[in-house]
């Protein structure tokens, strides 16, 4: 079995810009992992299947990784002119303040393989892709048309994550029934309200009614833009 | 009034628009398709499972499985409880075989945290994994046999052994199948001097059941006839598509997690790894057959020698257990195939991604393929042999 590195250093000479990036896993298990760019996904996956030396020809594990965007708050030293009045003279003074900001890291979606090798009895290589963000830019290249196995998988994540995989032969919902909107195993999703139903809805009934008319609305517009199945 | 006089007026079409696709008839029927949908209460579908089934006569020209009738998110319930909490809803998931199902989540969390199992919490594993992988053989094949209409007798002996399996696992674990037996770092309770007494006698017992086993099934003339030959899995396909345990090496790829992990002590025990050269139905249950025969071969020599101390490791942590970040794929030979877990901490006390691999689910990718131009009756036997339980494919 080679390195990390070295499959890495063998992808690149094979194919050239792969744009392939090594993330390291901090835990005991050393399972470390590269992260490949979409757009070189499909022909690195052809590659890692028919190269002699790796022969990654089973495909074990397909899943999807919700990761929201983030709210980061630092604190930063920032100078600043202050006019301050001393002695009765109005001065500009320089001073030192420490603030606190906030910026919002944008989230995404990552799917995670989990290759072996049936004939030279390798692995685990685990290959990672990321989505642009998590509402409307959610396309991935399928790799089902390398590896069959993740025919059934890449639909489950296509039905709880909601990444759309571009190329897959059958892209339907796996688990969750056609009618069904919404994704489920995002880390923001809020079950729908099952408040009974009442012809003239009001006060808290119509609060709870309102709120989810907009969830449904909201996960409409995403869907707009993803939905192609 | 004769019947010839009796009106019969022209029934409305209501079928959906595009069923009658002309690249889906075959040549040789009357071009007619007819759509079945089998299950979700379909007997033989071993739970809440549907195949949506065109036939061409009796011949099947498209089978589409449909999932999730028992879908209850199991992921997300694990992801907001503690990795603790999620350890008895694992036996949930393939509840024929709960302790493999402990097992790999235990091992994953293991990996997870770099934990290690006392010498004889392994040996434990190993001989109620393997006790498992037992009952879990003989039960498949009896269903398999009842399918093609043997109402009674293979399964009614493969339930006796299965009971007294059951009684074992009672006595250690407090319970017949939700055992909820493993932790991280070794095994709820010890076994004691007794239990693994009984346990060698009840395995001395196995080896005189595999043989009046096979000698009522190897060679019965319908047995036979039904299954050699049907539904082939080449095994180039087989691979590809991720197919997993007995039907894997049923189609003759030699790939058994315990000899290739060599995951807990297996590397200690001497067995074969059984393999079909056809890849049919009989294959795949000749290879259950002699595979509970490996079964007791590796019962045998764990039980010879149980080494004495502790079942669980001291240092284990229970109670504010929260693995550094990271993440870990933990995998085992499951009697069904390939069982994995994917976890992902992020420095919490619940896991931050809990992922299994369930091996019914992706060996049912390649169902179609294999029932393809087989009859109706056929599709049945097929999907026996795949052996799934609902509880793990719909999860």
């Amino acid at each position: 079995m080679q390195t990390i590195e070295e499959i890495k250093s063998a992808i690149e000479a094979a194919i050239p810009g792969a744009g392939v990036e090594i993330v390291t896993n901090p835990s005991p298990s050393g399972q470390h992992s590269l992260r490949l760019a979409p757009e070189c996904a499909f022909a690195v996956a052809t590659f890692l299947r028919d190269d002699a030396e790796l022969k990654l020809d089973f495909l074990s594990n397909v899943t999807g990784v919700d990761w929201p965007d983030k709210e980061i708050s630092e604190k930063v030293k920032v100078t600043r002119a202050v006019t301050k009045t001393v002695d009765g003279v109005e001065q500009s003074v320089e001073e030192t303040v420490e603030e606190t900001r906030k910026r919002t890291e944008p989230g995404y979606l990552e799917a995670v393989y989990h290759l072996y090798s049936v004939g030279k009895k390798h692995g685990p290589v685990i290959l990672k892709m990321r989505t642009v963000n998590r509402t409307d830019q959610v396309e991935l290249p399928s790799l089902t048309p390398v590896w069959r196995s993740a025919e059934f998988q890449e639909r489950e994540v296509f039905d709880l994550y909601g990444i759309v995989y571009t190329g897959h032969p059958d892209l339907r919902r796996l688990l969750m029934w056609k009618e069904f909107k919404d994704h489920p195993m995002r880390r923001d999703y809020v079950e729908p309200d099952d408040f009974e139903y009442e012809p003239t809805a009001h006060d808290e009934v119509l609060k709870r009614a309102q709120a989810q008319k907009s969830r449904d609305q909201r996960s409409e517009i995403r869907d707009q833009g993803s939905t192609t199945a | 009034m004769s019947l010839a006089e009796t009106k019969i007026e022209k029934r409305q079409d209501v079928r959906p628009q595009g069923w009658n696709r002309p690249d889906l008839i075959a040549e040789s029927g009357d071009g007619e398709l007819l759509e079945v949908a089998m299950g979700p209460h379909h007997p033989s579908t071993h739970g809440v499972f549907r195949m949506d089934v065109a036939l061409d006569g009796e011949r099947v020209v498209r089978l589409r499985p449909v999932f999730g009738y028992l879908h209850r998110n199991h992921e997300k319930i694990a992801e907001g409880q503690s990795y603790l909490a999620s350890m008895p809803f694992t036996d949930r998931l393939d509840y024929v075989c709960p302790i493999t199902n402990n097992w790999a989540y235990a091992l994953a969390v293991e990996k997870l945290t770099g934990q290690e199992v006392p010498e004889r919490a392994e040996y434990l594993r190993v001989i109620l994994g393997e006790l498992t992988r037992f009952q879990n053989h003989a039960s498949t094949i009896g269903f398999l046999i009842q399918e093609m209409g043997a109402s009674g007798t293979p399964l009614m002996y493969a339930f006796r052994e299965r009971e007294k399996i059951l009684d074992l696992f009672e006595e250690l674990t407090g319970a017949r199948m939700m055992v909820n037996y493993m932790r991280f770092g070794g095994c709820r309770v010890d076994a004691t001097p007794g239990w693994l007494d009984r346990t060698r006698k009840v395995v001395a017992g196995f080896s005189g059941f595999v043989d009046e086993f096979e000698q009522l099934l190897r060679s019965n003339e319908i047995l036979m006839a039904r299954c050699q030959g049907v539904g082939v899995l080449k095994a180039e396909l087989a691979v590809n598509a991720g197919v997993s345990g007995p039907m894997l090496r049923a189609s003759g790829v030699n790939y058994d997690i315990r000899k290739v992990d060599g995951y807990g002590i297996y590397n200690r025990f001497k067995f074969r790894v059984p393999l079909g050269d056809h890849g049919d139905v009989y294959d795949r249950f000749m290879i259950r057959l002699l595979e509970m025969r490996e079964s007791i071969t590796i019962l045998n020599q764990a039980l010879k020698d149980v080494p004495g101390g502790p079942v669980m490791d001291p240092k284990a942590r229970l109670r504010g257990f929260r693995p550094k970040p990271g993440e870990a794929y933990g995998r085992i030979e499951a009697p069904k195939g390939e069982l994995g877990f994917y976890l992902i901490s992020d420095g919490g006390p619940n896991p931050y991604r809990y992922r299994v691999r369930p091996p019914s689910l992706i060996n049912l990718t390649v169902l179609e393929d294999m029932c393809l131009g087989h009859d109706i009756a056929d599709v049945v036997l097929i999907f026996g042999s795949v052996d799934i339980v609902l509880g793990e494919v719909d999860r």
